[in-house]
């Protein structure tokens, strides 16, 4: 074979027309993706500030930011904060939440199927600042949940104050689980019967086959969704914001609630970017050890 | 195969990481969430006689639109103004108060966006004027009569000029804070109806009996004490406490910020006290944003508040049309001044603050903008304004009108003034502002003074630097 020359002006030119179809959305990509990447990249080593003398006067302040960042108290709570909201509402949560709805509604008739698919996904339709808005009317002092308990006679909580982060948790499951149902009702819906039906044949228990098979079956679907759902879940603001906008103190102040307060509140954007960097890091970290532990 | 599928894991998973750190960040560095119309004037430079210049005044919408008391007075200003080459657009930003100050940040750094008159709080004035955003007005002032004939209260100069020295806006609005109570309680509580405490001692005391005899369904004492309420946290409570000490933020002789001295630690002493003893309203209604207005519009009222440490505009919410109309508010609230902590001089102290009408220097129109400011905060139509809003006057002439005076606690509240004092003029503020506030809330949620302060002290040393931090 070889008869043609490799560098033909010919194949050299169709080899280059994958650039053409292509420019467009790499310049689109570069400039609004990239780009702005890079400029918090950039920023983060400033004092970009929104008023003040900073704001004048853009310096450069090398690692100042960061080593801030690392003396910061709040720094290393909003870290914890994000871990135990992130492990709370979507690892354990809205995953085996939704893992669990999937699993209970297989070879259920269709109407069911339809009718608690269609409630569980209500919450995830509905827009997160709406839901923070029915979730805190919810928890209020004189709201729905306190309303049902003192018709059995219980003395109304504070809910939002006395465990805020329970309530930010129970939101963001409510909000969210829709997504991993879905996902597991499609796994789970590729999972051959055949292999369950001649496990039962073989005398397992419900609980070994779901053990022994179905999970293990469905075990990159579960990685892939526990990645999507985390990388989602940590970056929630909206919905901790509208509803204890991090407070009381700093007991839901997760990283980009804290993100918020230093460059929109504080007027500290260079601080602010070198936080978004941060948490950047944390989502990649949680990804890489997702991969991690996927690959046996 | 596996490999491969780990590879297409492994680069969407760094890619959705990206999406997300990059969303999120977006949220803080892109300025593109400006509720602000930026309403540029069409009129260019060319033909400045013929062509109609249009003049945008950007001000805090909180919520009540075209039914606002500053829209309505920039409409019947603006129809009176006898200029009739130029059009007055208001352009409010709608927002709560601390995101008013970061929105119009955003708006005046650009000359796409910035108006050509903007509403600044006096004590964001100093930052903004160190940022370059503001236009210095004294030459400007010097042309103007009402500004050096005594028409001003000389005091309120002080809350305009910038720590350059140079002034930056025309103040339309001032206001004083003091304890507003309510004589009914204090009459069922064997108190008297004419309060005036000479000591904190004597305010926790009354707190005290009004716990004891009033029911329990009356809060003793209210005080903003939330991160959420921003600057009324800062200024209405722990600095009236602060001041009342003797001591203050800024040391003005070593320009150094005070982190540590005996002033703090009283202080919060004061809310401690406050807490321990349940003398405070309930913490799941003070912390959050709608604190003030819950203690003014609801619980006031209502005769379920006893004492309530707060600014002299909270009757503009009782007059008709105000947020809580209560005309019976003259006869029923009593208005004392703060004491100073064990009654030493002044023997009352209280806090200033107040808005100005600034010119930004990415403003279109200047010289138009500054006309009309001088026409819009002339007697009358200062007069105006500060009637229909419920807050104290800058100008002296306006404190002698009839009219004026003859409003409930408008003399007495202008009176409080006499002492009055000021927030650092210093750019720093607006940040060591938010460590107060921290710090009040975590006292007021349990945490000890002592560590509260410490954490104070750190926060603001890192902030201001350790070259202007200062420990008595």
């Amino acid at each position: 074979m070889g008869g043609i020359s490799v560098s033909s002006p010919q194949i050299r030119r169709r080899n280059l027309t994958w650039l053409y179809f292509l420019l467009p959305s790499i310049v689109i990509l570069l400039l609004f993706f990239i780009y702005p990447i890079l400029l918090t990249f950039f920023y983060s080593f400033t004092n970009l500030a929104l008023t003040g003398e900073a704001a004048k006067e853009l310096k450069f302040v090398g690692l100042d930011n960061y080593t801030r960042m690392f003396q910061d108290p709040t720094v290393r709570i909003s870290i914890w904060n994000t871990l135990v909201f992130l492990i709370g509402s979507a690892v354990i949560g809205q995953q085996v939440l939704g893992f669990l709805i999937a699993l209970l509604m297989k070879h259920k008739n269709k109407t069911f199927r339809r009718v608690i698919g269609t409630v569980v996904l209500a919450g995830w339709v509905t827009p997160e600042i709406v839901c923070a808005l029915c979730l805190y009317s919810f928890f209020g002092d004189e709201g729905t949940l306190n309303a049902i308990i003192s018709f059995f006679g219980i003395s109304p909580v504070t809910w939002l104050f006395t465990v805020p982060m329970l309530t930010v948790i129970l939101a963001n499951i409510w909000h969210g689980t829709a997504f991993s149902m879905l996902v597991f009702q499609a796994a789970l819906d590729d999972v051959p019967s055949e292999i369950e039906e001649a496990a039962v044949v073989d005398g397992a228990s419900r609980l070994q086959i779901l053990f022994r098979i179905t999970i293990p079956y469905i075990r990159e679907t579960i990685t892939t969704n526990a990645m999507l759902v985390t990388l989602q879940t940590l970056g929630v603001f909206g919905l901790i914001y509208a509803m204890t906008g991090g407070g009381p103190g700093t007991k839901t102040t997760t990283l980009p609630i804290f993100m918020y307060n230093q460059a929109f509140v504080n007027y500290q954007l260079g601080y602010g970017t070198a936080i978004s960097l941060l948490l950047l890091l944390l989502g990649i970290v949680l990804s890489l050890f997702y991969i991690r532990s996927s690959k046996k | 195969m596996l490999a491969k599928r780990k590879w297409a894991l492994m680069s969407s998973a760094v890619l959705l990481a990206v999406t997300v750190g990059c969303s999120s960040s977006g949220s803080s560095s892109a300025p593109l969430e400006n509720g602000n119309d930026p309403a540029p004037s069409q009129s260019g430079g060319d033909k400045p006689s013929t062509e109609k210049k249009t003049i945008t005044i950007t001000y805090r919408d909180d919520g009540t639109g075209e039914k606002g008391t500053l829209y309505k007075w920039i409409k019947e200003v603006s129809e009176q103004y006898p200029n009739k080459n130029v059009e007055i657009k208001p352009t409010p930003i709608q927002a709560s108060e601390g995101d008013y100050f970061a929105k119009i940040a955003l708006a005046l750094k650009s000359k796409d966006t910035a108006p050509d008159i903007v509403t600044e709080d006096t004590f964001m004035l100093n930052s903004d004027a160190s940022a370059g955003f503001l236009e210095p007005l004294d030459d400007r002032l010097k042309g103007w009569e009402d500004w050096s004939n005594g028409s001003f209260i000389e005091a309120m100069k002080k809350g305009v000029t910038a720590s350059d020295g140079k002034v930056y806006g025309v103040p339309y609005n001032t206001d004083s804070r003091g304890l507003w109570y309510n004589k009914e309680i204090f009459k069922k509580a064997g108190l008297p109806e004419e309060w005036q405490p000479k000591s904190w001692d004597e305010v926790l005391d009354a707190a005290r009996t009004i716990k004891e005899k009033a029911g329990s369904d009356v809060v003793p004492i209210w005080m903003n004490l939330g991160k959420a309420t921003g600057e009324a946290t800062s200024m209405q409570t722990y600095e009236m406490l602060l001041y009342g000490t003797g001591e203050r933020l800024y040391d003005e002789a070593s320009k150094k910020w005070i982190v540590k001295s005996q002033g703090i630690n009283d202080a919060l002493g004061f809310i401690e006290t406050i807490t321990k003893e349940k003398l405070g309203p309930p913490l799941s209604k003070v912390l959050n944003g709608q604190a003030g207005n819950t203690a003014t519009r609801e619980y006031l009222p209502k005769g379920k508040l006893a004492i309530s440490l707060d600014g002299s505009w909270i009757t503009g919410n009782y007059l008709e049309g105000g947020a809580a109309p209560w005309p019976e508010y003259k006869d029923v609230l009593g208005f004392a001044p703060m004491p100073t902590s064990k009654g030493q001089d002044p023997g009352t102290i209280t806090l200033a603050g107040g808005w100005a009408l600034s010119i930004p220097s990415n403003a279109k129109n200047k010289d138009e903008a500054w006309d009309f400011i001088k026409f819009a905060l002339n007697k009358e139509n200062t007069q105006k304004l500060v009637m229909s809003s419920g807050n104290i006057t800058v100008r002296a002439d306006v404190a002698k009108d009839p009219e004026y005076t003859k409003m409930p606690f408008n003399a007495i509240a202008t009176e409080y003034l006499k002492n009055a004092e000021f927030r650092p003029a210093q750019d720093k503020y607006p940040e060591v502002s938010t460590q107060i506030q921290s710090m009040v809330e975590s006292v007021a949620t349990g945490t000890s003074a002592a560590d509260a302060a410490n954490k104070y002290a750190q926060d603001v040393t890192r902030i201001v630097g350790q070259d202007h931090a200062i420990e008595k």
